[in-house]
């Protein structure tokens, strides 16, 4: 009962990109490679050919690692600034306006200076993406501080548990669901600082291998390369939600009731 | 079950001269009441009289303008973890297993415990569910099992019962004049309703404008059985706790005859 509730949710998941594969395919028939949008097929023999001289495996792996580098490392910035805030009224009132200010300054509109200062090596990449994703998390997890059930932090102090286990027992779970939340956004937001930071200064990663093959006018690599942005975007947020559903596995039955 | 009695005595409360002020608005005005160790009194009074102030005062959850509170002759200068204070919401953190919930109240928050605490309030075949899955009375059960759990010499208990339907209270009731007598702890209760408070307490305390302004013995034998002597002591106190609001209730009165 349950498995075929997944398999319907899978089908539906897919229906609209398989539409859209089906309607490429058809559109597509009667034109060869050289022309300007390039049929399924060619960009299938791209996928085989960029296999086999490992060109695919590698700038995937690439910009997965400098992803998931920049997106730790914001995160755990962001993180630790929203608890910090979120538990101490001084510091909220001391590091809010300049957290603002850096917020408000588009992190892309950063990438001249950064590739100033950092060369267009991996520091640059990882730093703009650090930057591209700290805030969601930082802003969501001082939220969901903030607004704990005051209640129940009342129920622990009278219970006599330690600051820490106030943290660890009520405050952290209690914002936990927002946290979630912020963690969803900033993964989007790693994967457009990715793609954008790998197309304007890279030599390696897929948003170079976009870029390279404009040169030589590769359309199948091009198309090949958005759609893998596609699925490893889909893929983070899948995760996530993997994750999500077993840490708020409470929260399921707390809305149903 | 009868184990503790003698191990758990009851806290002694003193309080001299107590007076708390929000502001300019003062609450509670020189208090001063005696509770012996393993004593049960009731708290009753008028809405936003200071019943709840008062318990907050005790275990510290609000310090005093003015005057001292004891326990055992030990000032009260921190919240101490034999006084548990039982809220009119169960207040169970919902990302944790009922039992999880029940641990939270020993300091080695042992699985074991939790079970036959949990026992002692009959929910030892809910321990693993979620408190969301849990009816209004389970859940009250359930923070009273985690109170129970550190071995209370203090049980403050506001209204804990005043959101259950008339059935789950009585059973309730009964419930916390059981392990009030198993266990020998102190225990203050505040309420709304005159006859639970007759029913439960030694003795039943009426707060009026921030003073105490009657202390009543109930002289009944226990377990107490809702007859005229019981009315008697119901009235009378019902009578007191009006008396305040006479003009209320004469007008009420005549408006009654009118119709
Ligand atoms: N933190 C606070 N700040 C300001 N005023 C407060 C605060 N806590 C309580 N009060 C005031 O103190 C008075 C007594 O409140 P308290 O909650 O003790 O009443 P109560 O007797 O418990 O009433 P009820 O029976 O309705 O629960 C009220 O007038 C309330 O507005
Ligand atoms: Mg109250």
């Amino acid at each position: 009962m349950k498995n075929k509730i997944q398999v319907t949710d899978i089908i539906l998941a897919w229906s609209i990109p398989l539409i859209g594969l089906v309607l490429w395919f058809v559109v597509t028939l009667h034109q060869n490679s050289a022309s300007l949008f390039p049929p399924p097929t060619d960009v299938f023999t791209a996928v085989k050919r960029l296999i086999k001289d490992g060109t695919l495996a590698e700038n995937i792996e690439i910009s997965a690692a400098r992803g998931a580098v920049g997106f730790i490392i914001g995160g755990v910035i962001g993180f630790l600034l929203g608890v910090i805030n979120g538990q101490i009224l001084i510091a909220e009132k001391i590091l809010n306006t300049p957290i603002q200010m850096i917020r408000n300054v588009p992190h892309l509109a950063l990438l001249p200076l950064i590739l100033i200062w950092f060369g267009i090596g991996e520091t640059a990449k990882v730093v703009l993406i650090s930057l591209g994703t700290f805030f969601p998390i930082y802003l969501n997890t001082f939220h969901g501080i903030r607004y704990v059930d005051s209640s129940l932090i009342e129920m622990g102090k009278t219970y006599g548990l330690t600051r820490f286990e106030l943290f660890k027992d009520i405050i952290f779970p209690g914002a936990m669901s927002s946290i979630m939340i912020g963690i969803r956004q900033s993964l989007g937001r790693m994967w457009l600082t990715l793609i954008v930071a790998e197309t304007v200064a890279a030599k390696s990663g897929i948003g170079f291998m976009a870029t390279n093959a404009r040169e030589f006018m590769l359309m199948d690599v091009i198309v090949l390369s958005l759609i893998i942005y596609a699925l490893l975007g889909s893929l983070s947020d899948f995760v996530a939600g993997l994750i999500e559903k077993r840490i708020l596995r409470w929260h399921a039955n707390y809305r149903k009731a | 079950m009868k184990k503790m009695s003698e191990e758990v005595q009851g806290f002694k409360i003193e309080i001299k001269n107590l007076s708390k002020s929000f502001g300019v608005t003062e609450v509670l005005k020189d208090i001063n009441l005696t509770v012996e160790p393993g004593e049960f009194i009731a708290l009753v009074g008028q809405s936003g009289c200071g019943k709840s102030t008062l318990l907050r005062l005790i275990s510290h959850l609000e310090k005093p303008t003015d005057g001292k509170i004891a326990l055992d002759d030990l000032e009260v200068k921190k919240i101490n973890p034999a006084v548990r204070y039982l809220f009119q919401e169960a207040r169970l953190l919902p990302w944790k297993t009922v039992w999880e919930n029940v641990a939270l109240g020993s300091k080695d928050r042992s699985k074991e415990k939790a079970e036959i605490a949990l026992q002692e309030v009959s929910l030892a075949d809910k321990a693993e569910e979620w408190p969301s899955v849990l009816s209004g009375g389970q859940k009250q059960r359930v923070s009273l099992a985690r109170a129970l759990i550190g071995e209370p010499k203090l049980l403050l208990l506001d209204e804990p019962l005043g959101a259950l339907d008339a059935l789950t209270r009585i059973n309730m009731q009964i419930l916390i004049e059981k392990l009030w007598k198993e266990q020998g702890f102190t225990v203050v209760l505040v309420t709304h309703d005159v006859g639970e408070a007759v029913y439960l307490a030694d003795r039943v305390v009426l707060v009026e404008d921030g003073k105490i302004s009657l202390d009543k013995k109930i002289t009944l034998a226990r377990p107490r059985v809702k007859d005229n002597n019981f009315a008697y002591f119901e009235r009378f106190i019902l009578n007191k706790v009006m008396k305040n609001g006479e003009d209320i209730a004469n007008e009420v009165a005549d408006q009654t005859y009118a119709i």
